[in-house]
């Protein structure tokens, strides 16, 4: 990215950027979304292990996994999205790659995240 | 008509109140200086020349170099680009005036016309959308081909303009009506919804378009919803969506409001 693109990129994240805290992958994170129904707008939360963390600048996306109910379900945030609310960190994990994707294909009782205290 | 000669610098996302994310290309608008101006008596047509960018001097032929010097334009300049104007614009410039992005101010939509990325000789598929042929039942090494080109004797001849491989790419292309999200003044930036034509750095002209402004966003669900029950009434509220969104939208840092409707 060019010194002017990164500056531009800058300007529509600087005041977000702030507001997040430092997380990394293996993390499990809150994230609450601001959701729209009809007039109404509420917040919906969705708690998960970051298992991958996406691009650059405003183009940036978190992806999060959970296992609910044994199945696993995924969901992807654009980390400067207005419509993300809060992010909070729940636990840290020690984990020793970058991305997580092969929790997708663990069975059994491995499927279910080992959370360490903070 | 008057346009300015800028730069691509790349293209980000950026985020609507609503949460939508748009497409935006960064186009940096340097002051472009009037090098010459032709009128009706000496050249035939009314036009100015201007350039834009710098250049070093190393670079330059002795033709050129007196060419601004007789202009009285210290500092040579790598682009020069003649637009036509109206005779009653033409008076108000001078040689050695600066046009910058203050032309752009308040305007909804622009033209941009730049040379294409260049993608060499390519066959029909990626050149026409052509389909090719089946990868299995028999093919045989005939994939990617474009079929029949004709009839048969009757005509006897291939119709011109046949879609068939060839230059793709490398030309001049204008794509007209691309939305202003918002200019960023003090860094001569302008932000255009969706894509424009040539790579990262390329000199492109950017005219202000005639066109009406598109809405922002396409909404298929949320805008609906607001607006009344009649899709034939739809398009009304789009556009009264659209005025809110877009001052939101240019809110972030200290980008300016593209302003009212033109």
């Amino acid at each position: 990215m060019s010194n002017l693109l990164k500056e531009i990129n800058n300007l529509f994240i600087s005041n977000v950027k702030a507001a997040w805290p430092k997380f990394r992958i293996g993390d499990v994170l809150k994230v609450e979304l601001k959701i729209k129904e009809g007039e109404k707008e509420r917040l919906q939360a969705f708690e998960g292990l970051l298992i991958a963390d996406k691009g650059t600048g405003v183009a940036r996306m978190l992806t999060l996994r959970k296992v609910s109910y044994t199945e696993g379900v995924e969901r992807i945030f654009p980390l400067y999205s207005p419509c993300i609310e809060k992010i909070e960190v729940i636990c840290r994990n020690k984990v020793r790659k970058a991305k997580l994707y092969y929790l997708r294909k663990l069975k059994g009782k491995l499927k279910l995240i080992e959370r360490t205290e903070k | 008509m008057l346009g300015l000669i800028a730069k691509k610098v790349g293209m980000i996302q950026m985020f609507l109140k609503e949460g939508v994310r748009v497409p935006v290309t960064v186009v940096q608008v340097s002051p472009n200086k009037v090098v010459n101006k032709n009128t009706k008596h000496g050249c035939g047509y009314s036009a100015l020349q201007l350039g834009a960018g710098e250049i070093r001097r190393k670079l330059l032929n002795k033709a050129r170099e007196g060419y601004f010097k007789s202009r009285g334009i210290g500092n040579p300049l790598r682009h020069l680009k003649e637009f036509r104007v109206s005779d009653s614009l033409l008076e108000k410039y001078n040689i050695g005036d600066l046009i910058g992005i203050d032309m752009l101010q308040g305007i909804m939509s622009v033209d941009v016309s730049a040379i294409s990325k260049g993608k060499g000789f390519s066959g029909v598929m990626k050149r026409h959308n052509f389909s090719g042929f089946p990868r299995t039942h028999g093919t045989h090494e005939y994939f990617r081909h474009g079929g029949s080109i004709g009839m048969r004797a009757k005509p006897g001849k291939v119709f011109k303009g046949k879609k068939m491989a060839g230059q793709m790419g490398n030309e001049r292309v204008t794509i007209c009506n691309l939305r202003v999200m918002g200019l960023i003044e003090e860094k001569e930036v302008v932000l255009v919804r969706g894509s424009v034509p040539g790579a990262r750095g390329a000199t492109i002209e950017i005219y202000p378009s005639n066109r009406k402004a598109r809405p922002v966003i396409n909404l298929r669900g949320a805008a609906a919803k607001e607006g009344t029950k009649n899709p034939m009434k739809a398009s009304k509220a789009l556009s009264k969506g659209k005025a809110s969104s877009s001052g939101k939208a240019s809110s972030p840092g200290k980008a300016s409001s593209s302003g009212g409707k033109k």
